[in-house]
């Protein structure tokens, strides 16, 4: 903003930046809080007054992907002595993990939960990116008759409160037997990315120029070869970043999934937080599965900056 | 293939699978909001008419489900829409590295809901928790508190969404000519003057589309405040249709509240869209 430079205006600028610093160090406390938190020996994580300075430790995170039960009585000395050192941080905790016969240890819950989130959230984005596209090509550059409304139609979709379709969706997927599998959270899933697909990849379509491929067409290109050798490489940004964005709705995505898994095909969203009421509550675990589940999100977020107000207004605002 | 024929091809899939996925449920269930039926027993389903709505309608406690819903939404935006564009006046100027500030103030924004209403509830936590000592309200309850506990609720919102309202917001500003403010300065307008008359209205289209888009999505809160309380005093209408649909099992009636959210949720999104289309036109 090329105000003209008083000496007034000067110091104004300096305490508006101070005052933004101040803001990013308080909306930033929260998150440092749960990043700290997730390194912390369980004692220092509840107390009075808050531990702010504390020698780091791994152990949450050897507790969130392993079974465990609390050690009654004395522990075993010669077990403790023969343990791997990620074992006797375990026990040193009071805690000991759940084998099975051949002595390996079993995994928690939450590593079976993440993966379903990995293989729940990649498919449905390369299902909605792909369909998205293709249709966002068919309103870009041909004409249908009413589709403004179609448009509309297909953003509406996205605007339903999600327990309002999970209803019925419930009662279908019950019916079919599709309640609690990967199939079937998948498919919402993709229904529910597709209309924001559609809208965000018109907005990047839209401004390829339609010469190029008008250009091929007269080469003697096909218009299926000019979509795919000439629009898709042109497109190629707004494809990934439109993949981003699906991937996260899908990856935070809480309601549709406490609805409609249990546990077969649960992700992490509802499993983290009902992990709070099961026994004594550890919150250094629960701050360690916090972490790993929001830094893939984190990362996202610097890849997707560029394309952050577009992605939140649907294409809306494509500066 | 025809021009027609790729057409068709291209776009007829995406339409089919949203009507089979997004419009047949929403029919099936507007069956099932005329009916008494349980979706835990297999008693016969009766048609019952407009009994349901007529109930929920003339129910006070639904009635306070919608007004609790109300309160969070004007208490929740109007916060998002002070802080974010408070910020956003803040950064709309040269500052190094600003690039990187606003990415990370942008990051709340991105996470997931229930996680972050999780780890909120370790912030707020009356004995131990960062909140009460940073403020020095030493023992102060938030989440259990029937008093505050919506607020509590409504802070962590505004905490993850006033970055949504700032983004926008400074795309506003930066998209001002500097030539008015030049010629502004030239005619020694006070600061506020230039603020009321060149950047306020040059902002407003979309500041209110972040406003519209904020409304529908706290309107429709569910998992911050689900995963944060259990009361009958944050208890948002969508808290309450899950409740009855799958935790009292009153399918049936929970369809016709379902319905009469819906309806709402889409009068506000027809604002959005009409709005956004005058914008489009200009």
């Amino acid at each position: 903003m090329a105000v003209v430079q008083s000496k007034g205006s000067r110091w104004i600028n300096r305490a508006a930046i101070a005052l933004a610093l101040a803001m990013l160090v308080v909306s930033m406390i929260p998150l440092y809080w749960i990043g700290s938190t997730a390194f912390k020996n369980r004692s220092d994580a509840t107390t009075v007054p808050p531990t702010v300075f504390f020698s780091p430790e791994i152990t949450p995170f050897i507790k969130l992907f392993t079974a465990r039960v609390q050690q009654r009585g004395e522990r075993d000395q010669a077990e403790y002595a023969a343990a791997p050192w990620w074992e006797k941080l375990v026990m040193e905790g009071g805690d000991r993990f759940i084998k099975d016969d051949k002595g390996n240890i079993e995994s928690s819950g939450y590593v079976a939960r993440f993966l379903n989130s990995i293989i729940i959230a990649v498919t449905s984005t390369f299902l909605a990116v792909a369909m998205g596209t293709i249709t966002a090509y068919g309103f870009s550059r041909f004409k249908m008759p009413g589709e403004n409304d179609w448009l509309f139609f297909i953003l509406s979709t996205r605007m339903l409160p999600p327990v309002v379709v999970a209803i019925p969706m419930f009662l279908m997927y019950r019916a079919v037997g599709l309640v609690d599998t990967h199939i079937g959270l998948i498919i919402l899933y993709t229904a529910f990315n597709l209309s924001f697909s559609v809208w965000l990849m018109k907005g990047f379509i839209d401004e390829i120029p339609k010469e190029y491929e008008e250009a091929a067409l007269v080469d003697g290109y096909t218009r299926m070869e000019a979509f795919f050798k000439i629009v898709l490489p042109q497109a190629t940004t707004g494809i990934a970043a439109t993949a981003v964005f699906c991937f996260i709705t899908a990856w935070n995505e809480y309601a549709f999934a406490l609805m409609m898994t249990n546990k077969t095909a649960q992700t992490a969203p509802p499993y983290i937080p009902s992990q709070l009421g099961s026994g004594l509550t550890d919150w250094t675990v629960i701050a360690a599965g916090s972490l790993l589940f929001l830094i893939p999100v984190a990362l996202f977020t610097f890849f997707l900056r560029a394309h952050l107000l577009r992605g939140v207004t649907f294409g809306a605002i494509r500066r | 293939m025809s021009d027609l024929a790729i057409r068709n091809l291209f776009i007829i899939p995406t339409i089919v699978f949203l009507i089979v996925f997004n419009i047949f449920p929403l029919l099936y269930s507007l069956g099932y909001s005329f009916t008494d039926y349980r979706g835990s027993m297999n008693d016969p389903v009766t048609f019952v008419g407009l009994q349901n709505y007529r109930e929920l309608l003339a129910d006070a406690a639904i009635w306070s489900n919608f007004t609790l819903t109300a309160k969070y939404v004007i208490v929740s935006v109007a916060g998002q829409v002070i802080v974010g564009f408070g910020a956003a006046l803040l950064l709309n100027r040269p500052i190094p590295g600003k690039g990187l500030l606003t990415t990370l103030m942008m990051l709340p924004m991105m996470m997931c809901m229930a996680v972050v209403g999780l780890f909120w509830q370790l912030l707020y936590n009356p004995s131990w928790g960062i909140v009460n000592f940073l403020l020095g309200t030493e023992g102060m309850v938030w989440l259990s508190n029937p008093d505050v506990a919506l607020y509590a609720v409504a802070i962590t919102d505004i905490w993850m969404w006033s970055p949504f309202v700032m983004l926008l917001s400074l795309a506003g500003l930066s998209a001002i000519p500097p030539s008015l403010y030049e010629a502004a300065a030239i005619d020694r307008a006070s600061r506020w003057f230039v603020f009321r008359r060149i950047t306020l209205p040059l902002v407003a289209p979309l500041l209110l589309i972040a406003v519209i888009f904020r409304t529908m999505e706290a309107f429709k809160t569910f998992d911050i405040a689900y995963v944060m309380t259990s009361m009958d005093e944050t208890e948002l209408a969508a808290i309450r249709l899950y409740k009855m649909a799958f935790l009292e099992w009153q399918t049936g009636r929970s369809c016709a509240l379902a319905y009469i959210m819906l309806l709402a949720v889409l009068a506000i999104t027809n604002v959005y869209v009409k709005y956004l289309n005058r914008l489009k036109e200009r």
